[in-house]
């Protein structure tokens, strides 16, 4: 059989389409990514079947690290200057204010704050500091004082009261930190956890089951 | 389409004595490109992070100044956990006294099988009146935070509606310390 000769195709193909297209994704994820800031306190979260969100506006955030030091973080910058102001009125601390803003987290006793604040960034990290004092056998829970000062601080706002806690972290430092929030009235909080899914077969699955939801629970 | 125009598009021309060059193709292989392209996306895609922490709500209880004004759990339906040092859960039904410590004193796991946790929540859930059926948390001071979450979790997981975190009784922290050392040497 003979057949028509068909005429010879070059297989090199125009990469040029396919070149558009790899740098448009590429550029839309350099764009997207955000890089984790790099924390100054590690911690690894449990994880829990909550679906909500943690919200991140208006957040006062407790951590607490693996060794049972806690720190406290916010992130509204007048409220943190309101905050300073009073403390040097109420104990003489002659913080700097604008240091006292500007700084991400806060892990010592009072009495420290002044030398805490002029530490430099490379000295920020976890291990290093001592921590806010919560241990209330060895002396006075200054968590206490610190939600006090917070509580006053976000007066007829909206406040997230956030805890961040490390998997290995012993219980007592998160009763000393609960203690406190009891103390100030601070009834509701949030522990930051690592999303999980229901297991399959439990009492909350069957519920979403039977809500028609997708295994989110709407705690 | 990736070619640029390289002739001098109809300009002056070139006197006679000068030599034209070569004419080069300006088609340039994209290939390394392109693989440099997936390369860097497969790394920014890996790279994202995808999971936002969740927060996991609490509601605490306001604390009760006289003893008198502390609710009172019905011993029928009230569950004690108690958290060890080690993940160590244990358990008992309603009241612990001295003489029947050793037989309702039982211990269980995270673990969701036949002796975790949520098999004895969830039988006895099921086994007494919902408006009576309590869960009392009893953490040690030995253990993690991560096992205080887990064990709040299984209360969110079998749904039950009245939990409550309580402080170990001396007596209670006294046995989970026993059976945890008698556990640990066989």
């Amino acid at each position: 059989m003979s057949r028509p000769k068909l005429p010879r195709k070059s297989t090199s193909i125009d990469m040029t389409a396919m070149c558009d297209v790899a740098f448009l994704l590429l550029s839309f994820f350099i764009l997207t990514t955000k890089f984790k800031p790099s924390e100054a306190i590690t911690v690894t979260t449990p994880s829990s079947v909550a679906s909500k969100v943690a919200p991140d506006k208006d957040v006062v955030l407790i951590t607490i690290d693996k060794n049972g030091k806690a720190f406290v973080s916010m992130d509204d910058e007048t409220i943190k200057q309101n905050i300073a102001t009073v403390l040097n009125t109420t104990k003489h601390l002659n913080l700097d204010v604008n240091a006292f803003k500007k700084a991400e987290f806060y892990g010592t006793s009072f009495s420290q704050l002044g030398s805490f604040l002029a530490l430099p960034k490379e000295q920020l990290k976890g291990d290093l500091l001592p921590g806010i004092p919560v241990d209330s056998t060895k002396g006075p829970n200054e968590m206490i004082e610190w939600m006090q000062l917070v509580k006053t601080a976000y007066e007829g706002k909206k406040m997230n009261l956030l805890l961040k806690g490390d998997n290995a972290s012993k219980y007592p430092a998160f009763k000393a930190v609960v203690d406190a929030f009891k103390k100030n009235d601070l009834l509701k909080f949030q522990m930051v956890t690592n999303p999980e899914s229901v297991p399959i077969g439990s009492e909350l699955w069957k519920d979403n089951q039977a809500k028609g939801g997708k295994g989110a629970s709407s705690e | 389409m990736a070619e640029m125009d390289t002739s001098s598009g109809g300009g002056h021309k070139k006197g006679p004595g000068v030599k034209k060059g070569k004419k080069l193709s300006t088609r340039v292989d994209l290939t390394p490109m392109v693989d440099l392209g997936f390369l860097l996306i497969t790394f920014f895609i890996f790279t994202t992070t995808m999971s936002q922490p969740t927060a996991f709500k609490l509601f605490l209880p306001k604390d009760a100044d006289k003893p008198e004004d502390q609710n009172k759990a019905k011993e029928s339906g009230a569950l004690t956990i108690l958290l060890g040092k080690d993940n160590h859960v244990f358990y008992y039904e309603g009241i612990l006294d001295n003489s029947n410590a050793s037989s309702k004193f039982k211990s269980a796991n995270f673990g969701n099988g036949e002796d975790g946790i949520r098999n004895v929540i969830l039988q006895k859930k099921l086994t007494t009146p919902d408006k009576d059926f309590v869960v009392v948390i009893k953490p040690n001071e030995e253990c993690t935070y991560k096992n205080v979450v887990d064990i709040l979790d299984e209360m969110s997981i079998n749904m039950v509606k009245k939990y409550a975190l309580v402080d170990i009784s001396e007596v209670e922290n006294q046995l989970v310390k026993v059976t945890e050392a008698a556990s640990a040497s066989k």
